[in-house]
């Protein structure tokens, strides 16, 4: 049995997990959320963005099941010797990808590449020549790079694809096999009403969203086995194997960042609009000064102390990986605590406005306490201004996260992050030849990523907020048949 | 002058297709008051918003004609259509405050419409504008052309706006709702001003209202509109003497006045049906007392039951020979006389509520606005005393800060005292056993209960914290009670507030209140955000359940109907103080105060 | 008005001292007298004695912000945070790490971030301006739709990446503009150009899908529905109505952030060795330089409540609402 390792940001991620996995139960038995949801659920947009939300997820939290391997006994220890553990710390996203993970080069090479991307002195047939090394692991198994190579990538990338499109069809069939069960109507049916746009959830977009996932990622299951599919970095490093790594990072710093500013902004916001007076003055007062001060100013402050404390404890931690996990913790929580003032700012407004409705003053003529007034009654009824800037401040703040590593005040330099990788990439750029591949790795994986959560986000908010009414186009207006079955059905 | 034929607007709202306006025609002479009246959501403004092609981005007229002088503006392009707007027909909306540009002095709201439509243009159309600001009766108008919307009071915007829609002289102007946001004195003097421009430019009035007294002061015809259709259309004369369609004759009847005091308001079951559906029958006959069969599965026609009367209703088809339909309307049932009243309740002596006026950095004091200024009152068990004001009289506030609601907010002195117990000084649990004594209900039904708690939540939160001793059991018998008293299923406990239509959720807010078993409601214009069908239901409610319970209320309203209907007592307020106090029918035969009598005078009435 | 205006300055140094408390609160705790004396001192094993030395010399042995051991008024006066803090508010900023005047290099270093970020701005609000405009007169239509996605998508893309691609293309493959660099005179365009152009394009898509929300929400008003209904063209229901009213908040926001164009852009002035204070902070922060850094905490919230005066200033100017009252 492996160890396994709880890191911080771990315990944050599957806490954070189960907080999302209770409020879909909450939102499901509350008839106004469920309702409000649905047109989110039924916005195509919004679901083809949450598929791909999805499998960046589900990479994340497969990086965040840590363990150290069992290592194979010393040979002559007793049998009953304690067990040996490997001082590597590996994710289950690491043990998946072993391959690419293990198959370092020695530095640069080009995406899909064969050779190294810079020349070396070698010793050919006894003499010492300069040349592009062939590399150790790309394109090993060719035995004449310049011939075989073609032919061997298409080969490859049309099973891969082949491979894919397989499974999509699979996906296709299997949905419309569901549907058809509980609609009582043939398959053929069934496929042809998702194709049409004829259901409520958009499964087309869904589909055809999820088929291009799986497009792309049987292309990279066929090669990445022997190619480096984006090629390799400085050290050579996998580079879409950085770029998967570097998912966790964004995700924990957007999604942990956010859920710590909550409780600052929540309990500041709230008090400050529901007491009015000198709490307000306060509070207002606090998060005035907060946000005078530059913020990555600020930030640089926190984090030369953070720095500065984990330096002053290098026994706290057992492995560098949980000494940059700290540091990924903590900054999370940084950024946390000095990006509240935005979010109570707008609580306290809207809690301000609340407190004048009739059913905040039904139920102060009850006596209810002021915690129970702001538990039942006020926070409930913010609670959609908080989703709706968490969703948004999630995608700013993995946009943040590059700013602050080129400033030197991100996460560990030993940390996958996508601000790292930009970071590298400004004197690759400079190179002669351009070493590109690097920085369009991050980038496609960012920008999906965030164009993602931004498209998910702003149908969030379309639906919690109806003055934030993005377009829709006009439905076509039915006839008098279809609205004789639509009130039918109704009437059912 | 205007015909409309078969208008039809569709809506895309969230609930689906909605048919907001079915098939509606009719034809206004030139200088004809024409009103359409109806309850809300009824499709009448929706309809002035089809003539002008103004409908929000979600609606489109789907079918039929808007003629005037023979062209059909449906049909015309966009640009000639703004050539028609302001020129041949213009609109007052309802909300004077948010209808006029608040950054754009009122003499450049009025001179762009003159600019756009003639040839008057700069100083001559400025000198046009200051005529107009004083044809509508703003006094000093040369000198209030440069001011902005925010100095003027709600009348005298209003009075811009309809300057604004005469300044082109159009042939139709279109009045939706233009005093609804008004107080009665200054509804008055708008509607007489309508009736005088009427008269100099001769031009024709749409008029858009839900009050039928309204209704009968000022137009020639009129058309009743329900669920998106028109169900009758006469004379003035004629649908007030004889109204014929069995909705209308409800309404009638539901409308509380003097004359009905004793006995029951004839209230009309159910609300409107949502306008998502297809009608195979009649859309009132689920609320109707003549239901027949043939109502259910055949819409009715609109038919001329006499002659310039028509009526959408199978009673009146002569292919459908019936028993005449008048005899069917029964006269309400009486109360039983009201009881005795009993000890005092509440005792307000000399009571102030000043909100301090903050300025600078240490926020002081630096002046109060005496919302309630020195107010005396007495209420006993069993009795309605009925308080009676315009907006900002202040009659609202001491609502609020006798229950010790305003208590962090505003200086309070004077002496209130609940069943012979002072209030100022109780805090805790003290205060807490006086709050089961009196409680509240609100104007707002959507604004007064939670969105986000299920109906037994909102019941049982003032029982849990009033009422310690009621453990959970019997208080989940209570609220059934409560429930079942005001009307309402047993089933509505686990839903939400928003499946309920307006006048449930008034039902819902007074069982609420109830429950804690109070001495004294104070019910703060608890019927004015209902329709006149809905209002009867609720007013019925009180009055029956100060027979049984013996409650007393507090009645805060701006409503003189419901006053005369309900109230023992009445306080008149205005500018935070008691200008007249007595007993009601003092108050209203003999009115000493000469404010009391101006607003008596100005309030339209039905049989005068 | 003037009363006001000073009432709002009291509130601002009231800010300022807080700003001040709590940075030096903050980096004194990070970097105690005790390591910049070991710091400055130099060499592995600085002797006890040798630091208290350092202290009394520089007044670093006083208590930080509660002296117990003075008397009355001085309890507070007499503490390391008052005399620090107090130069401060007389913009004296004492000398850096490294032995140089802050004040004298900041205010060499302002100009250049100013020629930068001026044009930004001013270029930048007038391109989100017309952009939102654009996208509200196309609405409910496939145009907006596609606008709306583009500036969704220009949002996504971090603002390192516009940079980075800015200058590979514009200055390595097509040459048309230096990499990076500056001068004053005639050559400030040459190195403006292409930081000033990447400033505009990455604001665009993120402000101008806020200022198409301020102009809907005002489209939804009903005096708007007035101004249709007197026959007025869609054009003028815009501009005259409709952008005078969501002018307020779009112009109060701007005022917001002109003071904090002295700040210069961060990153911007880094990547392209602009000698701005925006690269000056950077480099303070990679060298951890705090007495630079604290310096410029306290500037940046200096214009950011200069900002916050301004903005009240221009809604009393520019709303009659609030003028006339």
């Amino acid at each position: 049995m492996p160890k396994l390792v709880f890191l911080a940001t771990d315990l944050v991620l599957f806490l954070l997990l189960a907080g999302v996995a209770f409020y879909a139960w909450h939102a499901t038995r509350t008839p106004t959320l469920r309702q409000t949801w649905r047109s989110v659920l039924h916005d195509a947009t919004a679901m083809s963005a949450a598929v791909v939300l999805t499998v960046f997820l589900l990479l994340a939290v497969l990086d965040s099941v840590h363990y150290r391997p069992l290592l194979a006994p010393a040979e002559g220890a007793a049998a009953d010797a304690a067990p040996a553990y490997s001082t590597k710390t590996l994710s289950l996203l690491d043990a998946l990808l072993s391959g690419p993970r293990e198959s370092r080069e020695k530095t640069y090479s080009i995406p899909l590449g064969t050779h190294q991307f810079s020349k070396e002195s070698m010793l050919v047939d006894g003499k010492s020549i300069r040349d592009f090394p062939r590399l150790k692991f790309g394109g090993a198994g060719l035995q004449n790079p310049q011939t075989d190579w073609a032919p061997d990538v298409i080969s490859r990338s049309v099973t891969g694809l082949l491979g894919g499109a397989l499974a999509a069809a699979a996906l296709w069939w299997a949905v419309a096999l569901i549907r058809a069960k509980s609609l009582a109507v043939p398959v053929g049916n069934s496929l042809r009403l998702i194709w049409r746009c004829q259901t409520d959830v958009p499964w087309r977009a869904i589909l055809l969203t999820a088929s291009v996932l799986l497009l792309i990622g049987g292309w990279i299951a066929a090669l990445w086995p022997h190619y480096h599919v984006l090629g390799t970095d400085q050290t050579g490093n996998d580079i879409l194997f950085n770029a998967i790594k570097s998912i966790r990072t964004a995700v924990v710093i957007g999604s942990f960042a956010t859920l710590a500013t909550l409780p600052f902004a929540i309990g500041f916001g709230l008090a400050a609009g529901y007491y009015k007076g000198r709490v307000d003055d306060v509070i207002q007062y606090i998060y005035t000064v907060l946000s005078s001060i530059p913020s990555v100013l600020l930030i640089a402050a926190f984090v030369l102390m953070i720095q500065v404390f984990i330096d002053k404890s290098p026994n706290l931690f057992e492995t560098g990986l949980e000494r940059a996990d700290i540091r990924l913790f903590l900054l999370s929580g940084i950024l946390g605590i000095t990006g509240w003032a935005g979010l109570a700012r707008l609580l306290r407004a809207e809690t301000l406005k609340l407190t004048e409705l009739d059913y905040v003053q039904a139920a102060r003529a009850f006596g209810v306490s002021d915690f129970g007034i702001m538990r039942r009654h006020i926070l409930p009824n913010v609670m959609h201004v908080v989703l709706i800037v968490a969703v948004l401040e999630f995608s700013g703040l993995v946009l943040y996260e590059a700013v602050l590593s080129y400033v030197g005040v991100g996460v560990d330099p030993s940390t996958n992050s996508f601000g790292t990788m930009i970071n590298s990439a400004r004197s690759e750029l400079s190179r002669d030849p351009t070493v590109w591949w690097n920085l369009l790795a991050a980038f496609g994986f960012m920008v999906t990523f965030v164009l993602s959560m931004q498209l998910f986000a702003s149908a969030v908010r379309e639906a919690f907020d109806p003055r934030a009414r993005a377009f829709r186009p006009q439905r076509k207006m039915p006839s008098q048949s279809k609205l004789a079955i639509t009130a039918r059905e109704q009437g059912r | 002058m205007l015909q409309i034929d078969n208008l039809t607007t569709d809506l895309d709202a969230d609930s689906g297709m909605v048919r907001a306006v079915d098939a509606l025609s009719l034809t206004i002479e030139r200088g004809e008051t024409f009103a359409l009246v109806g309850e809300s959501g009824c499709g009448k403004s929706m309809t002035a918003l089809s003539i002008l092609r103004l409908l929000p981005d979600s609606g489109r007229v789907s079918s039929g004609s808007v003629r005037i002088a023979d062209v059909d503006v449906i049909q015309l392009p966009e640009s000639s259509m703004r050539d028609v707007r302001g020129r041949r027909i213009s609109i007052i909306f309802q909300e004077p405050s948010t209808s006029l540009n608040p950054v754009m002095t009122v003499g450049r709201q009025i001179t762009e419409v003159i600019e756009r439509h003639t040839r008057i243009s700069g100083e001559a159309a400025l000198a046009k504008a200051i005529e107009w600001l004083g044809r509508v009766g703003i006094p000093e108008p040369a000198r209030r052309v440069g001011d902005y919307p925010f100095q003027l009071s709600g009348g005298q915007k209003q009075r811009v706006m309809i300057a604004i829609a005469l300044a082109a002289e159009p042939d139709i102007v279109i009045a939706d709702e233009p005093t609804t946001a008004l107080d009665v004195t200054i509804q008055a003097q708008i509607l007489d001003l309508l009736t005088e421009l009427q008269a100099a430019q001769g031009m024709a009035i749409l008029l858009i209202t839900h009050d039928l007294a309204i209704v009968k002061k000022m137009a020639h015809r009129v058309a009743m509109m329900y669920a998106g259709q028109i169900v009758e259309v006469a004379s003035v004369g004629e649908f007030f003497s004889a109204p014929l369609h069995p909705y209308a004759v409800n309404l009638f009847q539901a409308l509380p006045d003097t004359a009905k005091r004793g006995q029951r308001l004839a209230s009309i079951p159910g609300s409107v049906p949502p306008l998502n559906q297809i009608f195979v029958g009649c859309r009132f006959a689920d609320r109707c007392s003549n239901v027949m069969d043939r109502c259910r599965n055949h819409p009715p026609q609109l038919i001329d039951a006499r002659p310039q009367h028509a009526v959408r209703c199978a009673l009146y088809d002569q292919t459908n020979a019936n028993d005449s339909a008048a005899s069917v309307f029964a006269a309400a049932p009486d109360l039983p006389p009201d009881s005795p009243a009993g000890e005092i309740i509440l005792d307000v002596r000399d009571y102030r509520v000043w909100f301090p006026i903050r300025k600078g950095l240490l926020k002081r004091t630096v002046g109060h606005v005496k919302a309630v200024d020195g107010v005396t009152f007495s209420i006993r068990a069993g009795r309605t005393l009925a308080l009676v004001g315009e907006s900002g009289s202040g009659k609202t506030t001491v609502g609020k800060a006798l229950l010790q609601l305003l208590r962090n907010a505003a200086e309070i002195s004077g002496s209130v005292s609940l069943q012979g117990k002072s209030l100022a000084q109780l805090e805790g649990d003290d205060l807490r056993e006086v709050r089961r004594v009196a409680q509240i209900v609100f104007q707002d039904p959507f604004a007064s209960l939670n969105p986000r708690m299920r109906v037994n939540e909102i019941l049982e939160e003032g029982v849990a914290s009033l009422c310690p001793t009621v453990n959970a059991r019997q208080r989940s018998d209570r609220i059934a009670a409560m429930l079942d008293r005001v009307g309402l299923r047993r089933d509505a406990l686990t839903r939400y507030p928003h499946e309920f239509s307006g006048g449930q959720r008034q039902r819902l807010a007074i069982a609420r209140a109830l429950a804690v078993e109070p001495r004294l409601i104070v019910a703060d214009e608890p019927t004015s955000a209902l329709d006149v069908s809905v209002q009867a239901q609720i007013l019925n409610l009180l009055k029956e359940l100060q027979h049984e319970l013996g409650v007393a209320f507090l009645f805060i309203t701006h409503n003189f109907g419901v006053v005369e209907y309900l109230a023992h007592e009445i306080a008149v307020m205005k500018n935070g103080k008691l200008v007249e106090h007595g007993s009601a029918e003092q108050i209203l035969g003999r009115p000493q105060h000469e404010y009391t009598q101006s607003l008596l005078a100005a309030v339209p009435r039905l049989n005068s | 008005m003037i009363d006001y205006i000073i009432r709002r300055i009291g509130y601002g140094v009231l800010i300022l001292i807080g700003v001040n408390l709590f940075t030096f609160l903050l980096f004194f705790s990070v970097n105690t007298p005790d390591d910049m004396a070991r710091m400055s001192i130099g060499g592995k094993r600085v002797s006890d004695d040798a630091i208290v030395k350092w202290k009394v010399a520089r007044g670093y042995d006083k208590p930080l912000v509660w002296n117990a051991s003075a008397s009355g008024v001085e309890k507070l006066t007499d503490t390391i945070f008052v005399a620090r803090s107090l130069p401060l508010f007389a913009l004296d900023f004492g000398s850096s790490d490294s032995g140089r005047d802050i004040g004298y290099e900041i205010k060499q270093r302002m100009w250049p971030s100013l020629a930068l970020a001026a044009p930004t701005f001013v270029l930048g609000v007038f391109a989100v301006i017309v952009a939102s405009l654009l996208l509200v007169f196309f609405r409910n239509t496939y145009l907006e739709f596609w606008g709306f996605t583009f500036a969704v998508f220009l949002m996504s893309i971090s603002s390192l990446f516009y940079i980075l691609m800015g200058q590979f293309f514009f200055s390595r493959v097509l040459k048309l503009v230096p990499i990076s660099g500056y001068s004053g005179g005639s050559d400030l365009f040459v190195f403006l150009a292409l930081p000033v152009l990447i400033g505009i394009v990455s604001r665009l898509g993120s402000d101008s899908l806020f200022y198409r929300t301020l102009f809907l929400e005002e489209i939804g008003k009903d005096y708007v529905r007035t101004a249709r209904s007197k026959g007025l063209s869609e054009t003028v229901v815009l501009f005259r109505h409709v952008l005078r009213n969501a002018l307020l908040p779009i112009l109060t926001s701007t005022v917001a952030v002109l003071p904090l164009l002295f700040m210069g852009a961060l990153i911007m002035e880094s990547f392209f060795g602009i000698p701005g204070l925006g690269g000056y902070t950077i480099e303070a922060i990679n060298a951890q330089d705090f007495a630079i850094v604290r310096s410029m905490v306290f500037i940046g919230s200096v214009l950011y409540i200069v900002g916050l005066i301004l903005t009240d200033i221009s809604y009393t100017l520019a709303d009659p609402r609030i003028r006339l009252r």
